[in-house]
């Protein structure tokens, strides 16, 4: 037993080899942030760009844009460990494949999720959320996002090794988004009208915890299936 | 040994059998309910002295709402059963239930549909009970999705019996948030036929409608079942005596 590394070793030797391929693979895992960008840009070219309107639909499209580039995402989480045979040698590693792949998915949310929410205020702002409510924007949505990045895992876990499992992903993933969705929107919704979200916040909370235990067996099973 | 009837079941050839005696069974028992059923809530019952006739879609709607979640509470055991003892068995079964409970969750929202109009004056409202069915209905489609696009057949049955149990998981979180979130903006919906409150002359054909149906889902998830089975098992070689012995049976009903 003394050369296997601890959990804790495990995760961390898991999530700085995938930070260092994702920076060495370039600007990659970019796309999803600039992405977000766009899709939050066409809000104000489709709906209304005064921002007295705007203001109305910001929560919506701050959290549809994220679910969207998020889903995008998604792709990158997995293909290529699938491909090069990395997963099938972490199936079979004697480490709990949940614990590995949590820590893969944490990664995942570190690249794609947290830009979201950093970039967010930024977003929020332009589409006229009043500035004094902007920094309450974050706590939502990096609760969500977390959420997101783990049922979205799931849902590419399910489809790893299709060849067109990109319409299928949403399909799968977007009606168990819902969740996060309505209590995230619901938060944000709030803020903005510069109410107490404590309510929808809470169960934002209950959700990703839930997502957090869940959600990573769920992964390793699928995982396993499809590499066997 | 009180389980064997249970290990028996995963034998294709047996459960085939079986499934083939019960289904004239359940399938005249949900007829002749479904036929007096029928009969007795769209013409003999006395119409609602608020909603006049208009309410005797009920007759159709809420037994495909009943069963649209218990046909996929259904999909989802098997598609455990399946997981934990290897049954392939279970998984015809679980892929027999998709596309039914798809078609009783649409039903139900067409009916509700055509109910709401002349009732609340719309089309669609985004109610919780809706929204809920719904979402069930995209989640009846991912799965039959996926299942279409995974070609080989265990991994299909795996990946979505994973898919089917993530998403039983989720229904109840599903409903409820979507009930919290209506909440914000309106009163929830009144369901006016709360079962005290109905006569027994509306109750009765109800509750039989809501037997026929279970029954007819039942009927058709079996006959689905048996010849998903016949296309899993088509190189068996006990599907030649069983088919003949099938084509016997009918060969002497006509």
């Amino acid at each position: 037993m003394s050369g296997t590394p601890s959990l804790f070793e495990m995760a961390r030797l898991q999530m700085v080899r995938d930070l260092r391929l994702a920076l060495r693979r370039g600007g990659e895992w970019l796309q999803p942030l600039v992405f977000f960008l766009v899709i939050t840009t066409l809000f104000p070219l489709t709906f209304d760009s005064q921002l007295s309107r705007l203001r109305d639909v910001a929560p919506a499209a701050l959290w549809v844009s994220a679910l969207l580039s998020s889903l995008l995402a998604l792709e990158l989480l997995f293909r290529d460990d699938a491909l090069d045979g990395t997963l099938e040698q972490l199936a079979v590693s004697g480490t709990p494949l949940s614990w590995v792949l949590l820590a893969k998915t944490a990664v995942h949310w570190l690249l794609t999720g947290l830009p979201l929410v950093l970039m967010a205020p930024v977003v929020a702002g332009a589409l006229g959320a009043p500035y004094e409510a902007i920094p309450g924007l974050l706590l939502p949505l990096a609760l969500g996002s977390i959420t997101l990045s783990l049922i979205g895992a799931i849902g590419a876990a399910l489809t790893l090794g299709l060849r067109r499992g990109g319409v299928l992903l949403g399909l799968l993933t977007l009606p168990l988004t819902v969740p996060v969705m309505i209590f995230g929107a619901g938060a944000s919704v709030r803020i903005i009208a510069g109410q107490s979200a404590a309510g929808p916040l809470y169960l934002l909370a209950a959700v990703a915890v839930l997502a957090l235990a869940l959600a990573p067996l769920a992964i390793a099973a699928a995982v396993r299936i499809n590499v066997e | 040994m009180t389980w064997l009837w249970f290990h028996k079941l995963a034998s294709p050839p047996h459960f085939y059998r079986i499934a083939g005696r019960w289904l004239p069974w359940l399938g005249w028992s949900a007829a002749v309910l479904g036929v007096t059923g029928l009969v007795w809530g769209l013409v003999l019952a006395p119409s609602d002295y608020q909603q006049g006739e208009g309410y005797r879609i009920l007759y159709v709607h809420a037994p495909s709402a009943w069963l649209s979640t218990f046909t996929y509470t259904t999909m989802a055991v098997s598609a455990a059963v399946g997981l934990v003892w290897r049954m392939n068995v279970a998984h015809s079964v679980s892929a027999s239930c998709a596309p039914l409970g798809a078609s009783f969750t649409f039903v139900a929202l067409a009916t509700g549909s055509l109910w709401g109009k002349p009732m609340w004056g719309t089309w669609w409202e985004w109610d919780p009970r809706l929204t809920s069915e719904l979402l069930l209905l995209f989640l009846y489609l991912g799965y039959m999705g996926l299942r279409s696009a995974i070609e080989d057949q265990t991994r299909a049955d795996r990946v979505c019996a994973l898919l089917a149990i993530v998403g039983v998981v989720n229904v109840p979180i599903i409903y409820y948030s979507v009930e919290w979130w209506n909440s914000l903006h309106q009163a929830p919906s009144v369901m006016k036929f709360g079962k005290p409150t109905m006569p027994a002359s509306m109750l009765v054909p109800l509750l039989m409608m809501f037997a026929a149906g279970t029954l007819f889902a039942a009927t058709m998830v079996l006959m689905r079942a048996r010849g998903e089975i016949l296309r899993r098992e088509r190189v068996g070689t006990w599907l030649e005596a069983a088919v003949g012995e099938s084509v016997a049976l009918t060969g002497e009903k006509r």
